[in-house]
């Protein structure tokens, strides 16, 4: 599978980074071959293996329900480019 | 099957059109504290108070999940009778906006915690099972508010990382009304189970609604939008009876309907397309790799079926068996677990069909006219209970009941105080009711000759002048029964 011009526009339209034409013609080349040697794990036949989503052989520990944090606006909102002291301001976002 | 008269079609200029949604709904997880994080899921406080640095996304914090929400979902997912899956996996799905800080959600795609169930409709052509494909985890978003500045985007991340279940059904509705049954089932049985709140005006339920038509006849189903993030029944069946004649008129015009992703304008009561959604909508989603998959263990899932309460279903057979009620008034009664508790407690010292009638209609017209939950009822169970009582024994008429009913309403005053007081007790004493009854005849002599000359009518006369001089107090049998017997 190649990643053609395209495709990397789009992802990085989609990833919010933004590339020249240089940029995208070089990961372009790059993307296609790095596919290229993942699919190479495509000759093994997996179809007796279930699909792995964690190398870690344990499961997901929990936390009780307990509230044991919040009540912190300033510290987080100290590290917001604009605010109004009590929401974050961003640049209007509206459908 | 559906008896015809109740299909919900569209009439088209060209033909007869069936109307096929499936529901996500997004219902929030009553918990304490958030899905990941542990800062509080309370509704209404001050903005951004109940964030931690997990829900804003700063770098290096990692989400751990709250075990209560585990197993609120898997009681919701028993509740839908649905299979419970002992492995499941969360992923992120991609997306950029501001009330986002992550920059993705945690969900669950390809591995919910929760497969296939049912749910139960009661609708007036009888029961209809609605599949339900899925129930997964995820994490709300936050609020961003436009109406403040005219040139910002103001955003609150209290709701950011609070868990959400989301419902999927499958297209199996077929109307506005059964989305409004669907609706209505699915937060009455999540609120017997404690898992939802299901406040619609806080947003503890919402729903996607997915409209696509088909020609009746038609097998194939047509191309479906999307109207995202409805929050009230009305709103959704609004969209959807918009939303159906539009792809209607559409297909008869020879056009085609773009599978997109539409919003509902609730005062144009209107749905348009939100273009700057479908680039969007490649999520990119793959396992979270700060999350580890969910394994659960066969105990803990049989040890939460053990403990699950009688749910809206059961508990309705168990009314009609034990109560005698109509599947009518038991759905009523059992459509949320106060009422249905209440009943219980009215009728474990009073007729039962008394009981029922006197809380639909009496209690309802009461709760209806003040706009109060059955919880903030002026009129305690208790209390309601003691009326009845006086009624069935004949202490009161039914007449009387009524105006004792609404004196009891002013500070749940005591039914039995109030009846002795105001002297309400019925007249039952045939001597004493004669009395008055030869007293009505001999002050209407015209109207005794007329009635005797055939106008018998008059019969309804003679009772309410007797119940007038009696103050209402008269038991209407025994008047009924002195009064023919003089008139004859």
């Amino acid at each position: 599978m190649s990643i053609d011009k395209d495709t990397v526009k789009h992802i990085s339209k989609l990833a919010r980074i933004s590339l020249d034409d240089k940029k995208i013609a070089n990961l372009s080349k790059d993307l296609s071959s790095i596919m290229k040697f993942i699919e190479k794990l495509n000759e093994l036949n997996t179809d007796k293996t279930s699909p792995l989503t964690s190398i870690i052989n344990a499961s997901l520990k929990s936390r009780s329900d307990e509230i044991r944090d919040g009540k912190i606006r300033d510290q987080i909102l100290k590290n917001s480019p604009e605010t109004n002291k009590e929401f974050f301001v961003v640049p209007k976002v509206i459908e | 099957m559906t008896a015809k008269k109740f299909d919900y079609l569209i009439n088209g200029d060209k033909s007869k059109w069936e109307v096929i949604i499936g529901l996500e709904v997004h219902a929030q997880v009553l918990s304490k504290s958030k899905l990941f994080s542990p800062s509080p899921t309370k509704f209404g406080a001050e903005p951004n108070t109940q964030v931690s640095l997990v829900d804003t996304a700063f770098p290096g914090m990692l989400p751990v999940i709250n075990q209560f929400c585990i197993e609120q979902s898997i009681k919701t997912g028993l509740g839908l009778k649905a299979k419970i899956n002992l492995n499941s996996v969360f992923d992120r799905k991609n997306y950029f906006y501001a009330d986002l800080p992550q920059g993705y959600q945690i969900s669950q795609y390809k591995n919910p915690i929760v497969g296939e169930g049912e749910i139960v409709l009661d609708m007036p052509y009888g029961t209809k099972k609605v599949g339900i494909e899925r129930l997964h985890l995820e994490q709300d978003a936050g609020k961003s508010i436009h109406d403040i500045d005219p040139d910002n985007s103001y955003v609150d991340l209290n709701r950011s990382g609070v868990a959400l279940m989301e419902i999927v059904s499958k297209p199996d509705l077929r109307s506005p009304e059964e989305v409004n049954v669907y609706v209505k089932k699915l937060r009455s049985i999540m609120r017997y189970l404690g898992t939802c709140d299901g406040n619609m005006q806080e947003g503890s339920l919402r729903a996607d609604v997915n409209v696509s038509v088909r020609k009746v006849g038609d097998k194939k189903f047509g191309t479906r939008c999307e109207i995202k993030n409805v929050n009230s029944i009305r709103f959704m069946q609004l969209a959807i009876e918009y939303e159906a004649r539009r792809q209607v008129e559409l297909l008869e015009s020879d056009k085609k309907v773009n599978q997109e992703t539409r919003l509902f304008d609730t005062k144009k009561n209107a749905t348009r397309s939100m273009r700057s959604k479908e680039e969007a909508h490649d999520y990119r989603y793959f396992p979270d790799p700060d999350l580890l998959p969910l394994k659960l263990e066969q105990s803990l899932v049989d040890k939460l079926k053990k403990e699950l309460p009688e749910l809206p279903d059961e508990k309705k057979e168990r009314f009609i068996k034990e109560h005698n009620l109509s599947p009518y008034e038991a759905n009523i009664l059992v459509s949320e677990k106060e009422i249905s508790d209440y009943y219980e407690e009215v009728i474990k010292k009073c007729d039962k069909k008394l009981a029922t009638n006197w809380i639909t209609v009496e209690l309802f017209a009461l709760l209806n006219k003040k706009n109060l939950s059955i919880l903030q009822s002026p009129v305690s169970a208790r209390n309601l209970s003691k009326l009845i009582k006086m009624i069935t024994s004949g202490k009161i008429s039914g007449k009387i009941a009524k105006d004792v009913f609404v004196k009891m309403q002013v500070d749940d005053k005591d039914a039995e105080q109030i009846v002795e007081k105001e002297g309400l007790i019925q007249q039952s004493d045939p001597k004493e009711l004669e009395k008055i009854i030869t007293k009505v005849i001999s002050n209407n002599k015209d109207k005794v000759e007329q009635y005797k000359s055939g106008k018998e009518k008059l019969f309804g006369f003679f009772v309410g002048q007797i119940m007038k001089a009696s103050e209402g107090k008269a038991n209407p049998q025994l008047v009924n029964e002195i009064l023919r017997n003089k008139l004859k």
